[in-house]
């Protein structure tokens, strides 16, 4: 018997579950009412894979993180992501700090982490000699390391749909109709799709996407995390530098960002609205304070290229909550940090624990499923052979639109060609207008040639949700 | 491929162009590269009038500066490579670059940059609020129009009082887009007199000083912007709010020198010269905006002429670049232009001063200059001749007093 599937969200959690589901059905469609993958909490995020010590044993979380960390080496291999295994250091400042990390070393071997190490004087120093003199000691954990978050989530949704899956996005879920065991789906604009299995992986929205399915989950209240990404010119650290975490969150942080740069950040502000991705004043000015205290030397003047703002899906328990529902429905909620690391684990728990033996589906592996995708990026600026080879085949490989970057025109026409349609799917794909203009420079000319490709006019061109307009006329007719 | 050649010009905008001109005038073969599909630079989308009175002796608009100077540069000793970026240098006096026929090595003996300014981005100045669309720097916001056609909004408030905010703020208007204000943070404004008359004042378009940008809100485009007053270190004054509900949000929050790929030679903000235009590595001249950020395209043209010279008669073994003494700048001067001075030449000074002064005497005693203005304000750059000088192998401190 096969199984029409549909995952609703797709974040980095939806992304993952579904690519495990494809190994056994083909038949597994991702539904996001967002324009792309990875564009709701997997955007905004400190990118980090956990070493998992931390998780308070027993949870789910500690179940998952470790695991999750433990599978990424071979994902980012299959899924051509990078992956940068840097290590991450819990810092104490003061004696009772160290209190703390001997807390840590307890709950590390509760979760059966072993790779770990008590840091001090010299050795810290001559690891990351610009943090703050006044540290006495740290935690490091050598496995902890970056990701660009939302790549993993698109690389996975392009690996679904390489393997027969179908991708739909700015589709909004939001009604379900059960009809002889079978769900029907009903998408906003009248869009409806029938699955037999169904999973919610609706990140901030999984316990309200549960009410449609009559199940109740575990409330998610949105908690805000602002940040500030400073460019690469200037190196603050090597690795993550944590403080001592306090109850709702592990702290402001110092984090290289793969791409190069750092992130500051972030806070932690128990909010009300879903959609409240502002920053604040008072956020802004407690993570700068947060940061200099970790990493004396960072000049927000100077070296900051932006300020955004992130939501973590809490919930009073603190833990990830996966479960099936009344039918034939994983819900999926409750992903908070670490999710990113989770993700993985959570996907294969998702399909081992509750769908193979729970639901008791009879899954069979498929023979043809093709684990590897190829990378986004194919560039590589040291190889020089390689760029003209690039050239070579295609002119345009050698016309820079980006210059911070260095997106060529071909890397942009070739993410239009792999579905994006605006100015943020571009930059999410290929970077262009991530560096240090943001944007000043190229944006113009994206908009440009995503109107080209896309046979649209300027006006029509949106920098991310509908209504973002950028253009509003022509000047002169 | 490999090109040969005595000196290479990085960038073709005003600088560039003059440099180009400058070292084919010493019968150097020159080798220009520019990223973009034409040279001009900034000038291309300058479309308003002020260029060129100096270097020129006419008033010009952009696209005219940047015409005259094109046709001089048909030039057999100037060889353009357009739509090309410089990658890197390699230490053996080579460059290399791309574009669409590959990547490729310029051999050569000098080199002079002139890779000019970009935009500070709006982004990063740390704001409050949301971020829908609709924020755009003023040069992004001045490409649209001018180069492009497309107009970005309907009712606008301009963050900002340098020159290109203002120009915009007249031109956005010009285009049937309602600005409703300009603010600025500093309690002067950033620009030159001149424009504040021509591109504010003429078009009653009211400038609020030590204002600045609280909160942007908007759930998809901008519609609202939160503005309030602040005090002399930039803390918010509370019950000074004032919201422009507006579509677009125009930035004018800074130029920075472009120093990429070369920021391996000293730079401050943007390279550190001397009066010659030499950088740190004594086969590289630099000059124009990626040196230091200049009110005038007259000062970046004249600044670029004399780095081509130099870099030819560098390259020619016509150029010796060893009496160079460092010029020092006291604190009430913010920017100051060349940093080192080779004595054999003569030079000029140009400086900034940190904030407005009603009489400041700028003293160089080395130098027998003692010169009083009145009005100084940091927008308008101070320009001293200096005259060629012998036997000094010491520091030289500019001096700037306020005089009460
Ligand atoms: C500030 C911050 C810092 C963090 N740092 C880290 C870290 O360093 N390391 C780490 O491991 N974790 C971190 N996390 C946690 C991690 O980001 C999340 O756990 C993870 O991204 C959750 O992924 P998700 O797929 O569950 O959610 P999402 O990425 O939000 O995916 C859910 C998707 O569902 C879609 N959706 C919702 N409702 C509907 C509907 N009705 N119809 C259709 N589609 C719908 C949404 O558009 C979205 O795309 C952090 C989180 C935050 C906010």
């Amino acid at each position: 018997m096969t199984f029409l599937i549909a995952v609703i969200g797709a974040g980095v959690v939806g992304t993952l579950i579904a690519r495990e589901l494809i190994k056994y059905e083909k038949d597994v469609a991702i539904f996001d009412e967002k324009s792309g993958p990875g564009r709701m909490v997997s955007k905004a995020n400190s990118g980090i894979i956990h070493g998992g010590y931390d998780d308070t044993p027993n949870t789910l979380r500690a179940k998952l993180s470790y695991k999750g960390n433990k599978m990424y080496d071979e994902l980012s291999k299959d899924l051509s992501f990078d992956l940068k295994r840097c290590g991450s250091h819990v810092v104490a400042f003061e004696e009772e700090d160290l209190e703390y990390i001997n807390s840590l070393v307890e709950k590390a071997i509760k979760n059966g982490v072993e790779e770990y190490q008590i840091i001090k004087g010299e050795t810290l120093k001559k690891m990351e000699p610009k943090v703050n003199e006044d540290i006495i000691a740290s935690f490091y954990c050598p496995i902890a390391g970056i990701v660009n978050p939302w790549m993993v989530a698109h690389q996975a949704a392009r690996n679904v749909e390489m393997n027969g899956g179908k991708l739909y996005f700015n589709k909004k879920l939001i009604d379900v109709e059960m009809n002889d065991k079978r769900y029907l789906l009903k998408f906003e604009d009248d869009f409806e799709f029938e699955a037999d299995i169904v999973i919610n992986a609706a990140g901030l929205y999984a316990d309200e996407i549960a009410k449609l399915f009559g199940d109740e989950v575990p409330k998610i209240y949105p908690v805000k995390g602002e940040y500030y990404l400073t460019k690469p010119e200037f190196k603050y650290v090597n690795s993550i530098i944590f403080p001592i975490p306090n109850k709702i969150s592990k702290g402001c942080l110092v984090v290289p960002v793969i791409d190069g740069g750092f992130l500051i950040g972030p806070n932690a502000q128990e909010i009300r609205d879903k959609k409240d991705f502002s920053n604040t004043n008072e956020g802004l000015s407690e993570i700068r304070e947060k940061g200099l205290k970790l990493v004396p030397e960072i000049n927000y003047r100077q070296d900051s290229v932006k300020t955004f703002a992130g939501l973590r899906p809490e919930t009073a328990e603190k833990d990830f909550y996966i479960g099936k529902g009344e039918g034939n429905v994983v819900h999926v909620s409750g992903i908070r940090s670490p999710g990113l690391t989770a993700a993985p684990a959570i996907a294969q728990y998702v399909v081992d624990e509750i769908i193979k033996k729970e639901m008791n589906t009879k899954f069979l592996k498929r023979q043809d499923f093709n684990p590897k995708v190829d990378s986004f990026r194919v560039f590589n600026e040291e190889d020089i052979d390689l760029w003209n080879e690039r050239i070579e085949n295609d002119p345009e490989a050698g016309e820079l639109v980006c210059f911070c970057n260095k997106v060529s025109k071909k890397d942009i026409k070739a993410a239009i060609k792999k579905g994006a349609k605006t100015l943020e799917d571009i930059k999410f794909l290929t970077g262009a207008s991530f560096g240090e203009c943001q944007g000043s420079y190229c944006s113009s000319k994206i908009v440009k040639i995503l109107a080209e490709e896309l046979n649209k006019k300027p006006e029509d061109i949106v920098m991310n949700e509908k209504g973002t307009w950028i253009i509003d006329s022509e000047v002169r007719l | 491929m490999i090109y040969n050649t005595d000196v290479v010009v990085v960038g073709g905008g005003a600088a560039g162009l003059a440099a180009a001109l400058g070292a084919a005038d010493e019968n150097a073969e020159v080798i220009l590269v520019e990223r973009e599909d034409d040279v001009g630079g900034v000038l291309n989308q300058c479309i308003h009038n002020g260029f060129g009175l100096q270097y020129l002796k006419e008033d010009l608009t952009g696209p005219e500066f940047k015409e005259i100077m094109q046709e001089k540069i048909f030039n057999p000793k100037i060889r353009i490579l357009p739509k090309s970026y410089i990658l890197g240098v390699n230490k053996d006096k080579s460059v290399f670059l791309v574009n669409k026929y590959g990547v490729h090595t310029i051999n050569t003996k000098t080199m002079v940059i002139a890779t000019g300014a970009r935009e500070r981005p709006f982004s990063s100045i740390g704001i409050a609020g949301k971020r829908p669309s609709g924020v755009f720097s003023a040069g992004l916001a001045q490409r649209y129009m001018n180069l492009m056609n497309l107009k970005p909004g309907n009712s606008a408030l301009i963050v900002g009082s340098g020159d290109i905010g203002l120009i915009m703020a007249r031109r956005l208007t010009l285009e049937g887009v309602d600005v409703k204000a300009v603010i600025e943070i500093m309690s002067y404004p950033g620009g030159l007199e001149r424009n504040i008359q021509q591109c504010l004042k003429d078009f009653n378009i009211p400038l609020y000083l030590s204002r600045s940008v609280k909160e942007i809100s908007g759930e998809e485009r901008v519609e609202k912007i939160l503005t309030t007053k602040v005090d002399e270190r930039f803390n918010y004054v509370d019950g000074e709010d004032m919201i422009f509900e507006v579509d677009t949000l125009i930035s004018s929050v800074g130029l920075i020198p472009n120093i990429k790929p070369f920021d391996f030679l000293n730079h401050d903000n943007g390279f550190i010269t001397s009066n010659t235009n030499q950088t740190s590595a004594d086969w590289i001249f630099a000059a124009g905006n990626c040196t230091v950020v200049f009110d005038l395209v007259d000062y970046v043209a004249a600044q670029g002429e004399k780095a081509g010279r130099f870099a030819a008669k560098k390259a020619l073994k016509n150029y010796e670049d060893d009496k160079i003494i460092k010029l020092q700048k006291s604190k009430n001067i913010g920017i100051m232009y060349p940093t080192y001075i080779n004595t054999d030449f003569k030079g000029e000074l140009f400086l900034r001063v940190k904030k407005p002064f009603n009489k400041i005497c700028i003293e160089i005693p080395e130098y027998g200059i003692k010169k009083v203005i009145n009005e100084a304000i940091p927008s308008e750059m101070i320009k001293i001749q200096l005259r060629d000088i012998k036997n000094f192998n010491e520091i030289i401190e500019v001096k700037a007093y306020e005089i009460v």
